[in-house]
């Protein structure tokens, strides 16, 4: 959006671009980040499942990392992994 | 074009069959019936073009005028009273979602106790709703507001909703000689319906009504406050082009036998007729009075009322509602809006007509009386059996 001004912004809340979803990173609302212990990590992918923001990134059927971009931290991941490799660490700062 | 006679419900379904408008989504509700009852008359007839929704309650009758007028249809309903109040919730999201939905609202009373008469409490509890108010007094200004309202809220420097508000039964129900305008004329003067986004515009897609956080709400609120002010030059500007072919002339606030009057009376609606009666009585009495007739009432018209009271001695404000734990509303609209004028008059609050109260002339001579004479308390019950 090029202005945040009421006289120039689109009115009554329209966005007049489509696909601008993309732009919304929603891992900004995380206050706890999930960490995962490679050496417990059995790439179930239970945690690829369960997640509602598709922040599980997979490579060749592997678990590779978290899209902290969308992560949202809400745990899930880690209340559902099965060998307890996923903790919740405090975002710092 | 000749005088015919109809009662207000049909000069407003009349209006609509020659405005032909894409979209009436309605739930019937007296005294408003008349008027969607007669339009579906007309729809089923094949006189008209419009996609006619009798919808399950008026909640959904707003939420289907929303989705219609967001893809882009001219889009008109009717309601009152409790209906009116049932689509209280989503009267914020048309006037949020910029939408130039034109409603007709015949004044009526709110349960309880259940009463189906005429004042003013339904369209006074949407006073802060982001609608344009407009109040006829009459069924030719019933009728004429109606045409009018699809031109102001369609504006494109406006987008807005828009009420027109016509006395429940007292102008609803009443058969009535008036001039409407032939088929053709009304034509061009609606004009084509324009927008500036369509939902169905699949080349420019755009999302309508998203969630709108701390960061952007208020921004939006602040350009409704911003387009608000933009519309009494339109109200205005419109009325001066339905004056050229009606030759009938409106202003939003109007006064009568002012010019030299000490003292005037103000009220909206059909009250405002009877008001000029008594002024005309008075006057041949020998007595310096006027009256003041206030058509729109959103956006209010501070300046202008201010300045049509200078060096008038005492104005009562005739209030067809009542605020219970304040006044009637719009006296302290009026008394703020002359609170920087220092020679401004005594200003006086008259509640009247509450559920269908007959309003008698004799009373409204009584309320002059009482300016002359300097007399009534800042708040007066006009009427009622205390």
């Amino acid at each position: 959006m090029a202005s945040d001004k009421a006289s120039e912004l689109p009115e009554g809340g329209m966005i007049t671009e489509a696909g601008s979803s993309r732009k919304y990173l929603t891992g900004d609302w995380r206050s706890k980040r999930p960490e995962c212990d490679e050496l417990k990590c059995t790439n179930c992918l239970i945690c690829w499942i369960y997640c509602p923001d598709n922040s599980i990134i997979v490579k060749d059927g592997k678990r590779v990392g978290f899209k902290l971009t969308h992560c949202k931290g809400c745990g899930i991941c880690a209340n559902q992994c099965p060998a307890n490799a996923i903790t919740m660490k405090d975002e710092v700062g | 074009m000749k005088k015919i006679a109809m009662n207000g419900d049909q000069a407003i379904a009349l209006s609509w069959k020659q405005v032909d408008p894409d979209v009436v989504a309605s739930y019937p509700i007296t005294p408003q019936t008349i008027i969607v009852e007669t339009f579906s008359e007309y729809v089923a007839d094949g006189l008209v073009n419009t996609e006619y929704v009798c919808a399950e309650s008026e909640h959904s009758a707003m939420s289907i005028c929303i989705g219609a007028s967001a893809s882009g249809a001219r889009t008109a309903t009717a309601t009152a009273s409790a209906g009116l109040a049932f689509m209280w919730e989503v009267l914020y999201v048309a006037s949020g979602m910029r939408l130039p939905i034109v409603m007709v609202v015949a004044n009526r009373a709110l349960s309880g106790p259940i009463n189906i008469h005429c004042d003013h409490s339904d369209a006074m509890g949407a006073r802060d709703s982001g609608w344009i108010q407009l109040f006829g007094e009459n069924v030719q200004e019933a009728y004429d507001n109606s045409l009018m309202a699809f031109r102001v809220a369609e504006h494109m420097d406006i987008r807005m909703p828009m009420m027109t508000c016509l006395d429940g039964f007292i102008v609803t129900h009443s058969l009535e000689r008036f001039e409407p305008l032939p088929d053709d004329v009304v034509k061009s003067f609606v004009g084509p319906f324009k927008y500036r986004h369509s939902l169905l515009d699949h080349k420019n897609p755009i999302t309508m009504g998203p969630f709108d956080w701390t960061d952007y709400y208020f921004e939006h609120k602040y350009q409704q406050v911003e387009a608000m002010k933009r519309v009494t030059p339109v109200v205005n500007s419109v009325a001066k082009d339905f004056a050229k072919i009606s030759g009938r002339d409106y202003q939003i606030i109007e006064p009568y036998k002012l010019e030299d009057a000490d003292y005037a009376v103000l009220a909206m609606g059909s009250t405002a007729g009877t008001l000029k009666e008594m002024v005309d009585e008075l006057r041949a009495e020998g007595k310096k009075v006027g009256s003041i007739k206030l058509r729109l009432f959103r956006p209010f018209p501070s300046a202008e009322l201010a300045k049509m009271v200078e060096g008038l001695k005492g104005v009562a404000i005739m209030d067809r509602a009542v605020s219970i734990g304040a006044e009637g509303p719009i006296f302290p609209e009026a008394r703020s809006a002359l609170y920087d004028d220092k020679q401004r008059p005594r200003l006086i609050n008259y509640v009247y007509g509450l559920g269908g109260r007959d309003i008698r002339p004799e009373e409204l001579k009584h309320v002059f009386n009482q300016l002359i004479h300097n007399e009534g308390d800042t708040v007066n019950y006009l009427g009622v059996r205390k």
